[in-house]
């Protein structure tokens, strides 16, 4: 399937109820630059742009992070059977993932991203019960963003020895010993 | 009388239980490669459970990324994956050469995809003598590194390292290839084909070896695909999984090759498709040594190299797998955010789904096979 096909189609299975015109804007989630939705697609609570990446990239809610990301790997016509990369991302205000897909019987792939403002504690649910890759990436991420994973069967550091302080890969850790800032 | 009284056999109590407990493996063992340290939960002989303790050798190379130039951040991946230095430099020139819509010429691709499938049989070698090392054939281990010094020789000459070559920049190589290249790589791909056949007379065929690799550590399809296995450990069973060949980069595209692929999915298997794909890797380099073609070897960059705003997403196909190299940048000269999909991480993943219910030997066996590179899994 080409991305036009796979926006069609993935923006089908959650349609948004309240939007009644077919044309929105949506913030692209990184840069704060704002695209429009072609108005073939349905009005959808997924956001979706090509802008800036190789790839179709979604942007999910966090709440249907899990029921999307269970359709795209079971959808046959979508079959996202594997992940190839799962990236904790620190975007200042906002703390998210980004996940790659690749179909390995269709070889089409995919970016889908979730983001949250809350820093203090920031939650999502967790993907190993679809890829089991996800169980080390995920404690990956937890490790050096400090994101935790709902239902992960076995959150704990990976890397970082017990009792570590802070999260290293977010851009406001501070380590005044070990880091050489140029 | 007798001096010493007839001993009775012992009645045998079958009743007590056997215990399940706990022993470590590493992080200073032998067989684990690196400092790799594998906390076992076992019941006699039998693995209950392989939980990986990762980190001893973590150098934070993302977050260093973050602060270093595009040139700079070439040197760092030399130290993941160090057995496949040239090929993880390549990808992240070949990021940031997308990134830039730069296009390098045609002698750079081949000379890149050259040496990258001289890093791969070097590789290979070198994992070859250590697997047979691993399983108590100590001989593999000399002729391994005997054909991987010739190689190592080519990459000295050219790259002037051995091991961390560099050799890559963004837009093309450092420098041109040595006069003597050409030769020494023919002579050395004469050589090698002499030596595989007897790589497989010393150990493939070997009943001992064979008995302990043949249906020991079996991974299923479906669940390589699941765990992200890649390179020869997702290819052994049978999970077409080759960058090369779906993602074609470099002078990939213009060659032929076949991928290797078994479908057995245990130890034996991804022993044979490492074995299958130094022949490969030689069938590629013959194809393309006689045709380097002539021009540049780079173009000017500038010195300061800035990515425009987006993000970039580059895989290549190292010895081990499946390597990605994913770059945010906001259109300044250092990137916002550079990961690295290693494939050894989530090749190590899978360690304990295939290690379960084996025995403590099967264990070295079977993790010799998925080549484990420990600074690969700690970047």
């Amino acid at each position: 399937m080409n991305n036009n096909e796979l926006q069609n189609l993935i923006g089908s299975w959650f349609p948004n109820q309240e939007a009644n015109k077919v044309v929105e804007t949506v913030p692209e989630t990184e840069e704060g630059a704002e695209i429009k939705v072609p108005e073939t697609v349905n009005p959808s609570l997924l956001s979706f742009s090509e802008e800036g990446s190789q790839f179709l990239n979604i942007a999910v809610k966090k709440e249907q992070l899990h029921d999307l990301m269970k359709r795209l790997k079971e959808n046959p016509e979508t079959n996202f059977d594997y992940l190839f990369c799962l990236t904790g991302m620190d975007w200042g205000k906002e703390l998210g993932i980004v996940y790659h897909l690749e179909s390995t019987k269709y070889r089409h792939q995919l970016v889908v991203r979730v983001n949250t403002d809350n820093r203090e504690n920031p939650n999502f649910d967790t993907v190993c019960d679809i890829w089991k890759t996800a169980e080390f990436h995920e404690r990956e991420v937890f490790d050096f963003f400090g994101i935790k994973f709902n239902n992960h069967p076995n959150l704990k550091y990976l890397f970082l020895t017990e009792g570590w302080e802070g999260y290293p890969l977010r851009k406001d850790y501070v380590d005044e010993v070990n880091m050489v800032i140029k | 009388m007798p001096l010493r009284k007839k001993m009775e056999p012992k009645t045998v109590n079958n009743n007590f239980k056997s215990e399940e407990y706990f022993i470590n493996m590493g992080p200073q063992h032998p067989a684990t490669h690196g400092v790799l340290r594998l906390l076992l939960t076992i019941d006699g002989e039998i693995i209950k459970k392989v939980e990986p303790d990762l980190g001893y050798i973590h150098r934070s190379i993302e977050k260093m990324c973050e602060r270093d130039s595009y040139q700079q951040i070439v040197h760092l991946t030399d130290r993941m994956d160090y057995l496949s230095s040239h090929i993880n430099n390549e990808a992240v020139c070949l990021t940031v050469e997308n990134a830039l819509q730069l296009e390098v010429p045609e002698r750079v691709k081949v000379i890149r995809t050259i040496i990258g499938e001289l890093t791969r049989i070097a590789s290979h070698c070198l994992w070859w003598g250590v697997m047979g090392m691993d399983v108590g054939a100590l001989t593999t281990y000399f002729y391994g590194f005997r054909d991987r010094e010739m190689i190592n020789d080519i990459f000295e000459e050219t790259c002037g390292a051995r091991l961390t070559m560099n050799y890559n920049i963004p837009g093309g190589v450092m420098y041109d290839i040595h006069p003597n290249f050409i030769q020494r790589t023919k002579d050395f791909v004469k050589h090698f084909k002499t030596k595989i056949p007897e790589y497989d007379r010393l150990l493939t065929g070997n009943v001992i070896f064979q008995k302990r690799m043949k249906g020991v550590g079996i991974l299923s399809k479906e669940d390589a695909i699941s765990f992200g296995a890649s390179g020869p450990v997702g290819r052994g069973s049978g999970y077409s999984c080759d960058v090369r060949k779906h993602h074609p980069y470099s002078a990939l595209d213009k060659v032929t090759f076949n991928e290797s692929l078994k479908t057995a999915g245990d130890s034996l298997a991804r022993y044979e498709v490492r074995i299958m794909e130094m022949w490969e890797s030689l069938s590629i380099i013959e194809q393309l040594i006689d045709n380097i073609p002539e021009g540049d070897y780079k173009v000017a960059t500038n010195a300061v190299i800035k990515l425009p705003k987006g993000e970039y997403y580059q895989k290549v196909e190292t010895a081990r797998g499946e390597l990605g190299v994913y770059m945010v940048s906001t259109g300044t000269k250092n990137p916002y955010r550079v990961k690295f999909r290693s494939p050894g991480l989530s090749n190590i993943s899978l360690l304990n789904h295939i290690a379960v219910g084996g025995k403590i030997g099967d264990l070295v066996a079977t993790m010799a096979t998925l080549d484990i590179v420990v600074p690969d899994i700690d970047r």
